[in-house]
This record gives C-alpha cells, sequence and structure tokens, in this order.
C-alpha cells in the first residue's frame, strides 16, 4: 500500500517540476525567491529544488507541539539535509496528506498520533527522495548507487566526485515513476537527527512578532466578523433589531447565520461596537434551565442506573458481597474549557476558482466538508489552507468558527475573517465532559485489591463528531484511563458507563478522557494504600507484580524525587502512574498546604514513549501539560446557570499563571518500546498526584476538581 | 480627527474613532500584528507593548491617550538588525510552543529588566503573573529572563 503512494507521488512530481509553485498554498516562511526554480517531488511530503532548498510539506497542524520540527527531523533523517535548508509548510485538505492505511481516514491532528503515524511514512519519504538523487547521481557517475554517500544536502561519489542535490534535481525528476528500490531505512545507530535536541525552526519567528497566525492573516477588502450566540445551549433568536447595530460607522453588513447574528465590518472594533448596539430577543430553547447543581444530581443518580460494559473480567459483584473489608468513593469532574490563547477565527473567500479557507484548525478534511456543504461546491474546489495555530488542546479539531466564516463569505460576497472574543469561547465550547463516578473495591486480608468495581456517568464525545466509533453503546473516551484499562493486576474488575445526553456540548480536550479518569483511577489506588496501612508507592509496586515496564518507570520516579528521603518541614509528595496514548508516565508531586491553599512546589515527571524524535520538544510538552492539567487541579472550572456558562474571561475562568508553575523535572527512560504519544500525557497524573500530596498532608481526601471547590 | 503616534520611531497618523483600543489600531489598522489579542480586558496580557517605557495592556488603552508618548510593539524590540537579548534567550532557551502569548511575555520582561536589572525569582513571578502561557511555557521564560539579565551585566 505504502509503495502505491510513493508511486503516485512520483507522478505527480513531473507535474510539480513543471510549475514549481503551487497556487493557493499558505506558507507559515515563504520563500518566493524559491518558486520559479525547478523542482524534484518525488511524493507528496518532500521537493527539492535547484538550489538545493528542500520543502517538507506536513500533513499536521503546528500547534506549539513541535511537529514542524519534530516531523522534519523525521524526513531530514532519512533525506541527510540539515534542518536550515529545510522549508516547513502545512499541507492544504487534500486526500494525498492522509496516510495510507491510516485508521483516521482525514486529515487531524490530535489523539497525540503526529509522530507516531508519521514515524514510518516520513522517514521512507525522505528515503525515496534521496535514493532517486542518488540513482540520478549514479547514472551520471557512471558508478554503482552503493558507492554514493550522502550528507547535509550532497551527493559524495568515488573518485571525490560532489555535486549538491540541486545539481540532480532534473536528472532525478526524469526518473519519475521509477521504483526508487528498495527503501531501507537507517538504523538507530547512524541517527544523526532523530533523538536530538535540534532548535525548533518556528521559534525565531515566534520571540520578533513575525509568525503568521490565524488571526493575522489579511486580504485585500477582509471585513471581520463578531457573532452574537443565545446564550443558552441550543437556543435560537426570537426577534432581532438591527438598526442600531447598522447605524455604527465601520458596520458592513448585519447577518443571521445558523449560529446566531453576525456583525460584520471593517475591523474587530467597529463590530463589536455593533454587535453590543444588537437588540435580540432570543428564544432560549430546551436547556434554558440547565445548572452545574441540578446536573450534579442528574449525574449522581445516574450512578444507580446500568451502564455500557467496558470491561468485565472474573466476578467483581460477588468478590464485593463476601469481601470483609470494601472501600468506596465518588469523583466528581466539572466542564472545562480549551482556551486557547489565540482566539477562535476563521477566514473565507469565494471567488471563481472555489472557496478558500485561512484557518488554525486541526481539522482540515473536516473543515473543508463543511465548507462544501454550506457552499454547495465539491471538496476539490474547496481550498483549506492552515495557518499557525496559537494553540489548539483540542477546541480547533471543531469546524464551528470555519462554517460561519464560510457561511458569512458567501451572505457578504466578501471575504470574511470571523474572530470570537475570548467571552464567546468560553461561553460557547465543546467542554471537556463533566463526569462523576464511583468506584467500590473488596480487599483481601493484605489489603491488595481483589475486586474493583466502577460507574462512570459521563456525557459522549463521539456521539456529536464520530458516532461509528461508539460501539455496543460504549464511548470509549469516556472510559479511558478508568478501571476498563489501569494496569494493576486486579482479578475481578467490572466498568460500565452510563452515557449522559443533558445538552451541554462536550469535546475533546488535551488528554480526553484519561484526563478526569485518570484523576478518579490514581487517588482511588492511592485510598486504597491508605486502607492497607501501605506507601502509595510500595503498594503500585505490588499491583504492578506482573508489569517490570511500569514498575521499572515508577521506581525511576520514585528515586528522581528523593519518595524515601525526608521532606522539609510542611511539604508532602503524592504520586500518579499514568497510561495514555501508547506511553507512560509517573509523577510525583512536592505540596504544601496553607489554610487551604494548596501550593505545588516540584513535579518529577517521568516518561517511558518509546524511542525520543526531540527530547527537547519532549521536555517542553511535559511541562505545558503538567502546567495544562494544574489550572483544573486547583481552579478551572464551567458552571451552568440558567443554561448559560457562568464564567466569561480569564478573571472568572482561572488558568495557571507564572507564579503558580512549579519546578518539573523530566526524566526519559531509554525504551525501544513502541512509539508512544507525548503531546497529551502530561496531563492525566498530575491532578491525582496533588491530590494525594494534599492527603498526606492533611489526611484528608478531595476527591472533587478543582481542588478549590472540595474543601467542605 | 486623525491622530498621530510616535510606534518604533516613527510616525503614524490614523484616523479612527479616539476610543478605539490602541491594539486593534496596530493589528487592523497599521497591519502590526506581533502584538496579539488574546482576553480584551486585560487580563491575559498578551497585548502587552511599552507606552512611555511602561509595559501596558493595549486592548484596554483608548487609542487617543497614546498622543504623544512612545510606543513601542515586538516589532520593535530589538533596536537594528540584532535580537533583544531577551529575545535572544527566548531562542536559547527554546522558550515558545504556540507562541500567540510570547510577544507579550517578552515585552513585560523587557519592562521588568529596566526597572530591575538582576530580578529574582519572585520579581519575575510579581512582573509577569499578569501574562497567560496556555502552553505552560513559564518555567522557560523564568530561566531566559534570568538569562538575558546575566548576560547583560
Amino acid at each position: 500500500v505504502r509503495r502505491r503512494q510513493f508511486l503516485v507521488g512520483a507522478l505527480t512530481g513531473g507535474t510539480a517540476l513543471m510549475v514549481g509553485f503551487r497556487i493557493g498554498r499558505a506558507r507559515a516562511n515563504p520563500a518566493p525567491a524559491a518558486s520559479k526554480r525547478a523542482r524534484f517531488q518525488p511524493n507528496a511530503f518532500v521537493s527539492v529544488d535547484e538550489a538545493g532548498l528542500v520543502t517538507v510539506t506536513l500533513p499536521k497542524s503546528e500547534m506549539g507541539q513541535g511537529v514542524n520540527t519534530a516531523l522534519t527531523q523525521l524526513v531530514a533523517e532519512e533525506l541527510d539535509v540539515d534542518l536550515a535548508a529545510i522549508q516547513v509548510e502545512t499541507a492544504d485538505a487534500d486526500p494525498r496528506y492522509v496516510y495510507a492505511g491510516a485508521q483516521m481516514k482525514f486529515m487531524l491532528t490530535g489523539g497525540s498520533s503526529s509522530t507516531r503515524t508519521s514515524w514510518l511514512p516520513l522517514r521512507e519519504a525522505g528515503a525515496a527522495a534521496r535514493a532517486l538523487l542518488v540513482a540520478a547521481a549514479a547514472a551520471a557517475w557512471k558508478c554503482a548507487p552503493s558507492e554514493i554517500h550522502t550528507e547535509s544536502g550532497k551527493l559524495l561519489g568515488p573518485h571525490g566526485k560532489q555535486a549538491s542535490y540541486g545539481e540532480f534535481v532534473r536528472a532525478a525528476s526524469d526518473m519519475q515513476g521509477k521504483q526508487p528500490g528498495e527503501i531501507k531505512l537507517k538504523e538507530p545507530a547512524q541517527w544523526k537527527r532523530i533523538g536530538k535536541p535540534l532548535a525548533r525552526v518556528d521559534v525565531p519567528a515566534k520571540v520578533d512578532g513575525s509568525a503568521k497566525f490565524g488571526l493575522d492573516l489579511q486580504l485585500p477588502g477582509l471585513l471581520t466578523a463578531v457573532v452574537e450566540r443565545c446564550p443558552a445551549f441550543g437556543g435560537r433568536v426570537a426577534k432581532l433589531d438591527a438598526s442600531k447595530a447598522k447605524a455604527v460607522k465601520g458596520v458592513r453588513h448585519v447577518v443571521e447565520i445558523a449560529s446566531g447574528v453576525a456583525v460584520v465590518a471593517d475591523g474587530y472594533w467597529p463590530a463589536m461596537q455593533g454587535r453590543k448596539a444588537l437588540e435580540v430577543s432570543w428564544d432560549f430553547g430546551p436547556n434554558a434551565n440547565l445548572s452545574t447543581s441540578g446536573l450534579e444530581k442528574t449525574f449522581d443518580e445516574a450512578l444507580a442506573k446500568t451502564g455500557a460494559v467496558a470491561r468485565h473480567q472474573g466476578d467483581a459483584d460477588g468478590a464485593l458481597a463476601s469481601a470483609k473489608k470494601k472501600v468506596e468513593a465518588t469523583y466528581r469532574l466539572p466542564y472545562l474549557a480549551h482556551s486557547p490563547l489565540e482566539p477562535l477565527n476563521a477566514t473565507a473567500k469565494i471567488d471563481a476558482a472555489g472557496c478558500h479557507v485561512w484557518a488554525p484548525t486541526q481539522a482540515q478534511t473536516f473543515s473543508q466538508q463543511v465548507a462544501a456543504k454550506i457552499t454547495g461546491l465539491p471538496l476539490e474546489k474547496i481550498f483549506v489552507h492552515t495557518t499557525l495555530l496559537g494553540g489548539g488542546f483540542g477546541r480547533r479539531g471543531e469546524t464551528d468558527f470555519v462554517a460561519e466564516a464560510v457561511e458569512l463569505a458567501k451572505a457578504t460576497k466578501s471575504p470574511v475573517k470571523v474572530v470570537w472574543s475570548r467571552e464567546d469561547e468560553i461561553q460557547h465550547g465543546f467542554y471537556r465532559p463533566m463526569m462523576t463516578t464511583r468506584i467500590s473495591a473488596a480487599l483481601d486480608a493484605s489489603g491488595m485489591p481483589i475486586a474493583w468495581r466502577q460507574r462512570i456517568a459521563s456525557p459522549s464525545i463521539f456521539q456529536r463528531v464520530l458516532p461509528q466509533f461508539i460501539q455496543n453503546g460504549l464511548d470509549r473516551t469516556s472510559v479511558d484511563g478508568s478501571g476498563a484499562d489501569m494496569p494493576y493486576g486486579i482479578p475481578n474488575v467490572h466498568v460500565d458507563c452510563v452515557q449522559m445526553d443533558v445538552g451541554v456540548p462536550v469535546g475533546f480536550w488535551r488528554s480526553v478522557g484519561h484526563s478526569s479518569n485518570g484523576f478518579a483511577t490514581e487517588c482511588f489506588v492511592d485510598e486504597l494504600a491508605a486502607a492497607a496501612g501501605m506507601d502509595p508507592v510500595a503498594y503500585r509496586r505490588k499491583l504492578l507484580a506482573d508489569k517490570p515496564r511500569e514498575r521499572a518507570l515508577l521506581d525511576l520516579c520514585a528515586e528522581k524525587a528523593g519518595w524515601s528521603k525526608p521532606l522539609a518541614k510542611g511539604r508532602t509528595r503524592g504520586v500518579a502512574l499514568h497510561g495514555s496514548f501508547g506511553s507512560l508516565v509517573a509523577q510525583i508531586a512536592e505540596i504544601s498546604v496553607e489554610n487551604k491553599a494548596i501550593k505545588v512546589h516540584r513535579v518529577v515527571c517521568a516518561v517511558d514513549c518509546g524511542p525520543v524524535v526531540n527530547p527537547d520538544i519532549l521536555e517542553a510538552q511535559i511541562q505545558g501539560g503538567i502546567a495544562f492539567g494544574l489550572g483544573p487541579t486547583l481552579k478551572s472550572l464551567i458552571t451552568l446557570e440558567k443554561g448559560r456558562v457562568t464564567q466569561s474571561n480569564f478573571h472568572d475562568y482561572e488558568v495557571l499563571r507564572m507564579a503558580e508553575m512549579p519546578h518539573v523535572e523530566v526524566h526519559i527512560v531509554p525504551s525501544t518500546e513502541k512509539l508512544g504519544g507525548i503531546g497529551e500525557v502530561g496531563v492525566p497524573p498530575v491532578a491525582p498526584a496533588v491530590a494525594n500530596a494534599v492527603f498526606a498532608a492533611t489526611k484528608k481526601r478531595l476527591r472533587r476538581l478543582p481542588l478549590s471547590s472540595a474543601w467542605s | 480627527m486623525p491622530i498621530t503616534l510616535d510606534i518604533n520611531g516613527k510616525k503614524r497618523v490614523v484616523d479612527v474613532s479616539p476610543e478605539t483600543p490602541l491594539l486593534w489600531v496596530l493589528r487592523d489598522t497599521l497591519g502590526l500584528t506581533g502584538t496579539k489579542f488574546g482576553c480584551g480586558m486585560a487580563q491575559c496580557g498578551a497585548c502587552t507593548v511599552h507606552v512611555g517605557g511602561a509595559a501596558t495592556r493595549s486592548c484596554v488603552l483608548p487609542v487617543a491617550a497614546c498622543a504623544g508618548q512612545k510606543i513601542v510593539t515586538i516589532e520593535g524590540l530589538a533596536q537594528g538588525p540584532t535580537h533583544h537579548p531577551l529575545q535572544q534567550a527566548w531562542i536559547e532557551a527554546q522558550v515558545p510552543q504556540c507562541g500567540w502569548c510570547q510577544s507579550g511575555q517578552l515585552m513585560a520582561a523587557a519592562a521588568l529588566l529596566q526597572r530591575t536589572p538582576h530580578p529574582s525569582d519572585a520579581d519575575i513571578d510579581d512582573a509577569m503573573s499578569g501574562n497567560i502561557c496556555r502552553c505552560g511555557t513559564y518555567e522557560r521564560i523564568r530561566l531566559a529572563v534570568k538569562k538575558a539579565a546575566g548576560g547583560g551585566k
């Protein structure tokens, strides 16, 4: 299958050679000088021009996680080119950029999957390009390809023969359609770029203000739109008087669209002034009475229902019925907004060629589909250009902001950039689902669990976005990280999930179900250790008797954190171990508590994610994951009153700030395990590690997030 | 009525309503998009610029209040072709992830170093806690500020 992809790519390479410039592609760092030069494009991902400039076109969005660097390292390794000689761009929506054989049949950046899914195809893409260049040089130099070596964009042949890649671009292109021969990837021992902390390619433009994000896009005649949406989910416009809004200087149009009332103006400020002048009365719809207190009751009641079975092993009910010692606890987690710092936005323009969309998006294919539906144009006439993303965290995998831009470009016959205010983003999200779970365990005489029974009450994300992924009534994202897939060896386990359908939109939030279930699982294991009178690390080790990889990771974390050593006065530690997205992470948090105020001083983290592409980016992702998880651990939450979100901006939807950032130490286990994800895996363990440290400090179990809301 | 602004050492004349926040004049009127929008109510620091030498949230500052004052944005932080020491330190420490907040972080840090050339951790936390980074680059920012402060001795 993969071979076919290369052959197809080689054929299109011929076109690329002649055209040399693809119209409509938004480059992160354009190099116009390169545009007229002949180039060799053996596959969709790599091209080399006559001057030796390599362009790597990635199917993944750069949202801070470092794909523009790490994925380029994969190509560069096999192509033997330095990152400095490479221009990186993000591919437009195009089926050629869905990896052959991929699970996801669409372009999407998510699920901590970018490096994992690119690991083989991007190295092969680099190797295939190199093989053709070598073959072209071998033909010219009348030697065997095996006599030619490559190094930093140079071909080195016998008798001192030497050429740059650029010199063989035309010859290599003439070999189009020919099999590059057996592609042999380098052995790990030969790697010069994979595994090295190479500097990020996007950093220089991000320190001088020149990096272009979606919100920074400028086009001739571009108008800016803001949208007034019904405060309650599922409501609609009952009556609209736009006369005052239209009278605001700079306002061009007021348009009713599916999501609300749009004010389209010369810029953001006049658009907002026009929006404030709108007179709208709303039909608040079926969810107008939703409140967090009511929802908590509904979720608690759901724990009495029977759910879709996520795991059934042995006889948990029987073991619990006859157990001498039982432990039971209920954990409650709130809705959370994503709040990437770049406000949501998208730009659309419809012209004779079709519909152009420029968006900071994680979801190119879905954006293309939604634009096709609105415009009635075929997919081939929808051009989705991905800009840099000012954060994503799952929110930019949605297409609501893209749909608005396309609707407005169509209605106003002008290019339109739709911009969400921070209030819009916090109050009209696809939230991390609220979740309540109860776990019961039976302990044997030595205090070890012989049964784990868990019920989870959670809304489903897949029900809205990918209903085909729901199997036997179960959305796996609702149970990920729970007793359904915990690493611990317990003979009798039953986990089920009651799907809650309560009218609040939910979506993928960095680490998804792992972020909530990880809290419950790792807090509960800690409760079991306490019930057994055992040290939390020693207890987990005993439960991991058959899991050497997990045990080794926990040991490393404990050693680096000085788990067995005394702490400064007033400090305590808590531990958590969590596997997600193919990687394992252990964290030990060191905290102090004063008047119920929790201060996290230090988090020691051990990671086993298989081979590492860029250890510096890995460290940054773990630091970032811990910061992202710590806000909701300590203080972030979304609540509802009268069907609407109570919070509106960063003064009441509080996120982690500088003074609250602990010192984070990251220890990477040298590993030959299967490659795992890294963008999300740092998030789940931090909340339970901190909560368990709070127990060590206060003997109080805080079973609700954020912890600030859990003291009673 | 036209308003004359001094931005990065250049005179710029804009004709906008006087209550328009400086942020939107920079971004929408003048095309200086290095200064970022994050919250619109001085809660996140993404829009931080220097006005009269002080770190200022441009999203809530009416443009009329800026007339006659020296305004410096991220585009003018480096004087000449070389980076400001903080930008250099940011690159060395590989601070940015998504990068959206970093213009504001750098402008806040530059104002801090002008006041306090050798800041302690607490000084940095105090001066920088108004600048949100959702990617969690805080620890690297601390490192980079100290690196720049040390290098500037």
